[in-house]
């Protein structure tokens, strides 16, 4: 490829790059420094790259790409820097500035993963046709056949890469959860709140869905569904797709007031932490479209996600015992880029019989990372392997976590290792003790 | 590709460059070395305001792959500079001739923990603060402790004889460090000190700590451990004034107790850190003083009283007390992350590093303050008080016209209240490119000549670090105003 320059209206702001006083204190943060301790791949360097393709000091080559590439997005650095950069937005304008090139000019690598995220997470129909053929793979006991009970000899036939690529398939085998409208309407309810469905969430995690529409019951919520909601569009805003994300925001923005946002609603919720983290920043998204701007600006402050909603709820009465040995995987979306630590702590220390074990380094990321562990394997399987041995180290049965692509990745992991740990939402485990209490009514 | 225009020095010749990579390739292996110009540029700094770009990285595993390094830039006249995480304040680590960049952050092994002797061998690419995790459940410590100790490395600190907070009590590096392997410039690997205090012989340990990388490469530290203590109190001393504050620092010292770490921050530290950190510094204050107390229980009650008492009658508004480790730490995050702070308030800022004696600490402050406003610029500090070691901050925006100049102009100036009040230019952060035109304030020169001689000895072609701690030198700018102003008077690098 040619290479670039940052081009557009999303080039990189001198002010948010002055920040950075090239400290260092990010490097041992970064789980791409950790990996490789290279300065390459570290955010101080990542962001001296920025700034000097920004100045046309050098020219974005497929060198220096790449290792735009392999930054996660996980934001932990901007945890770790005393000077407050934002990294996740200026690393989303750069890959936004490259992006404005031609698309003849754009690498392939990325122009491929831009039109993939346009056409099947943008559009549910497209997505589901796929994801039919997973749960035939799933439903048609092929999965099982691959993976257990002999779990092992026809795993081993496949090649190193093929068998890892499987371990990433989730089990598809519930019906998704596709329903809108009022989903739960509890006499007494004193909050009425909307939910985003999302757009693989449902169909590949639909008890997710289930458990958070009856945890917020059980918390005194209204909850509906917009009909007209579609995928939140922080993929491809990662991806540089500026465009598509904000085409998605407003479709968002407009579902959700046809439900009542600005009126009669008390909060948007997600149950996707990187869903939530992009949809508080829907307001800078839009910052620039004079007719947008303030909607956006008002949508992006009424996003809870629901842990942190239902930590400040009353949600502890009634509880029944879930006598499981509990660790919790920081989602990174939820730790660094909400900077919500607190919340899901605060929910299973609530849970009557329930033993909290906490990982080393919980806010490290798991090498997820959206569409990184497809992207970039090599680095985000070694990522998760050491994720993995942190997770054995404590001993827990359920490995708990607020994101379902953080669950997509732990599973792999756990069937990676061997491992007989469960992966949970957080929600999905608050729904355990809810059922088991005394109060629940079938 | 780099537009030559922003070249620090003239590109070496086409095929002169490809064998001297060539050879470096041979020394640690291809996958250990980097070249490409888009690669270069992230090694071009280190945490100040320097920039220059290297001809090469390395990334050597042994100290056999170091020594092979060497040998390989000997063959083809090339500089060598060794580069731990680069978190250094003196430029140190900026290659300004160009050359080899050594960065060591895969010797990174802690090779032995000697608990009942109190002894630590560990590479030069050891994270300070993993070795602190390491030793931790021993009961043991290794005493310097700076503020980048999360992610600064421990050849850093021996090559900077690096301090910290806890300082004032345990001295620096070198009272910590008791033999060394080093490669020499010629590429032998010899062994400096050893197991024991006061080996036998001339102290060449001794000498090559705080040598800045200029004398050899440290391939292995054999290191001094202390026990934990038993007690520890933490304080937080409020003061309406900076001059309160600095009365205070030597109330305390004056009444005989000797804390273990005295830090100052000033409004202007407090304002940046407090929003991000939440460590307790009211907003209000004119400055803080975190005092920290350690030693037998019984004692650590004692000196707090004194403490506080002495706070008390240099006019401090409150002095609390860290209750829980928690506590404890978080006022140590706000004061670890006081610098890096500044960097959100501000689009950048210079940091200075100079020593006065205690007791003048007042006088000194008020002028370093005066003079700043004089030159307009704001100035936050935040230091270790204890031992009389500043760091004032100049902050300024470099893309105004002159800023540059004028803040190094300011700096200098700092630098002479500080050597005129009978101190020095640096307590901590070495001397490096920024401060080695300063030298001549503090020594004669004979005894710069001296120092010359002896790195003759050890490095007669000049080949490693040039340019660095010492005034002169072949080829080298006269200033450190120079040095910068050839290499950031480019637009748009970033300070």
């Amino acid at each position: 490829m040619q290479p670039m320059k940052f081009v557009g209206p999303d080039i990189p702001s001198l002010a948010d790059l002055q920040n950075c006083i090239h400290c260092g204190f990010c490097l041992p943060a970064c789980p791409t420094y950790i990996a490789t301790g290279q300065e390459l791949e570290s955010p101080r360097g990542r962001l001296h790259l920025i700034a000097a393709v920004r100045d046309g000091r050098i020219e974005a080559t497929d060198r220096t790409l790449t290792h735009l590439d392999r930054c996660l997005q996980c934001r932990a650095c901007e945890t770790a820097c005393p000077s407050a950069v934002p990294y996740g937005r200026i690393m989303e304008d750069a890959r936004a500035s490259i992006m404005a090139n031609a698309p003849a000019a754009q690498p392939t690598a990325w122009r491929l993963r831009a039109l993939a995220l346009r056409h099947v997470l943008a559009r549910p129909a497209m997505l589901r046709r796929l994801l039919a053929l997973g749960r035939l793979y799933s439903r048609s006991g092929l999965q099982r056949a691959v993976r257990g009970p002999l779990r092992g000899p026809l795993r081993r036939l496949l090649p190193a890469r093929l068998a890892r690529l499987e371990s990433s398939i989730p089990v598809l085998s519930a019906p998704p959860f596709r329903a809108t409208g009022t989903l739960t309407r509890p006499a007494g309810a004193t909050a009425r709140v909307a939910m985003l469905l999302g757009c693989v969430h449902g169909e590949i995690y639909p008890n997710m869905h289930e458990a958070t529409v009856r945890v917020l019951t059980h918390a005194g919520c209204e909850v509906v569904a917009p009909p007209a909601q579609v995928c939140c569009g922080a993929l491809h805003a990662h991806a540089g797709d500026a465009e598509t994300a904000r085409a998605l925001a407003r479709r968002n923005i407009a579902a959700f007031e046809a439900a009542g946002l600005g009126g009669s609603l008390d909060a948007v919720i997600v149950n996707a932490a990187g869903c939530g983290a992009a949809m508080k920043e829907y307001g800078r998204l839009l910052r620039d479209d004079p007719r947008w701007a303030e909607r956006a600006e008002r949508f992006a402050a009424s996003v809870r996600d629901v842990l942190e909603y239902v930590a400040g709820r009353d949600f502890a009465h009634d509880l029944g015992p879930v006598d499981r040995t509990v660790t919790l995987q920081d989602a990174c979306h939820l730790a660094h880029a909400q900077q919500i630590r607190e919340a899901p702590r605060l929910i299973l220390r609530a849970i009557p019989g329930l033993r909290l074990r906490e990982l080393r380094t919980p806010d490290r990321c798991c090498g997820s990372a959206g569409i990184y562990a497809f992207a970039q394997p090599e680095l985000s399987a070694q990522i998760l392997e050491a994720k993995m041995e942190d997770v054995a180290r404590t001993g827990a049965d359920v490995v708990c976590t607020a994101n379902p692509g953080c669950t997509l990745q732990l599973q792999a992991g756990v069937l990676r290792a061997g491992l007989d740990t469960e992966v949970r939402h957080v929600i999905e485990v608050l729904d355990q003790s809810v059922r088991a209490g005394a109060g629940y009514a079938r | 590709m780099l537009h030559s225009r922003h070249m620090t020095r003239p590109e070496m010749p086409t095929n002169a460059r490809a064998a001297a990579i060539e050879a470096l390739e041979r020394a640690v292996g291809a996958a250990h070395v980097l070249h490409a110009p888009e690669d270069l540029i992230v090694y071009e700094y280190d945490a100040t305001i320097d920039r220059a770009l290297p001809d090469a990285v390395v990334f050597p595993a042994t100290a056999e792959e170091v020594a092979a390094v060497v040998r390989a830039a000997n063959a083809h006249d090339l500089p060598v500079v060794p580069r731990g995480s680069g978190t250094g304040l003196s430029g140190g680590a900026v290659p300004v001739k160009g050359g080899v960049v050594v960065v060591l952050t895969r010797m990174n092994r802690i090779v032995e923990v000697d608990a009942a002797n109190r002894i630590a061998v560990v590479e030069p690419g050891v994270i300070n603060l993993a070795l602190q995790e390491t030793l931790a459940p021993l009961g043991l410590t290794w005493a310097p402790d700076p503020s980048s100790q999360r992610i600064c490395t421990i050849g850093g600190n021996v090559a900077n004889n690096s301090g910290g907070p806890h300082t004032l009590a345990h001295g620096s590096t070198v009272n910590h460090v008791l033999g060394l392997e080093v490669v020499l410039a010629d590429g032998r690997i010899v062994h400096l000190g050893g197991r024991v205090a006061d080996a036998p012989g001339v102290d060449l340990r001794g000498l090559v700590v705080g040598s800045e990388g200029t004398l050899g490469i440290v391939t292995q530290a054999t290191l001094r451990l202390v026990p934990t203590p038993r007690a520890v109190r933490t304080m937080l001393a409020i003061f309406d004034t900076i001059d309160a504050a600095c009365e205070a620092v030597s109330a305390i010292i004056r009444g005989g107790v000797i804390p273990v770490a005295l830090e100052m921050l000033d409004q202007e530290i407090i304002r940046a850190v407090e929003p991000r950190i939440h460590a307790g510094f009211p907003l209000d204050a004119g400055a803080v003083l975190l005092i920290e107390i350690e030693g037998l229980a019984e004692a650590v009650a004692v000196e707090a009283e004194a403490v506080i008492e002495a706070c008390r009658a240099s006019g401090a508004r409150e002095v609390r007390s860290a209750d829980t480790q928690s506590e404890r730490d978080r006022l140590w995050e706000g004061r670890k992350s006081g610098i890096g702070a500044i960097g959100a308030v501000t689009p950048a800022f210079y940091i200075l590093d100079g020593v006065v004696p205690r007791t003048l600490l007042p006088v000194v402050m008020r002028r370093i303050l005066a003079r700043s406003a004089e030159y307009g610029f704001r100035c936050a500090n935040i230091f270790h008080a204890g031992d009389g070691n500043l760091h004032p901050n100049i902050l300024f925006d470099p893309q105004e016209s002159g800023a540059i100049q004028r803040v190094l102009d300011l700096g200098g100036e700092i630098m002479r209240i500080c050597v005129d009040a009978g101190g020095s230019i640096t307590g901590e952060h070495g001397i490096g490119l920024e401060k080695r035109s300063y030298m001549e304030w503090i020594f004669t020169p004979a005894d710069l000549a001296a120092m010359a001689d002896v790195r003759s000895a050890f490095d007669d072609a000049g080949r490693f670090n040039p340019c660095k701690v010492l005034p002169g030198g072949h080829g080298c700018a006269t200033g450190h105003a120079d040095e910068v102003a050839r290499h950031l008077a480019t637009p748009g690098v970033y300070i």
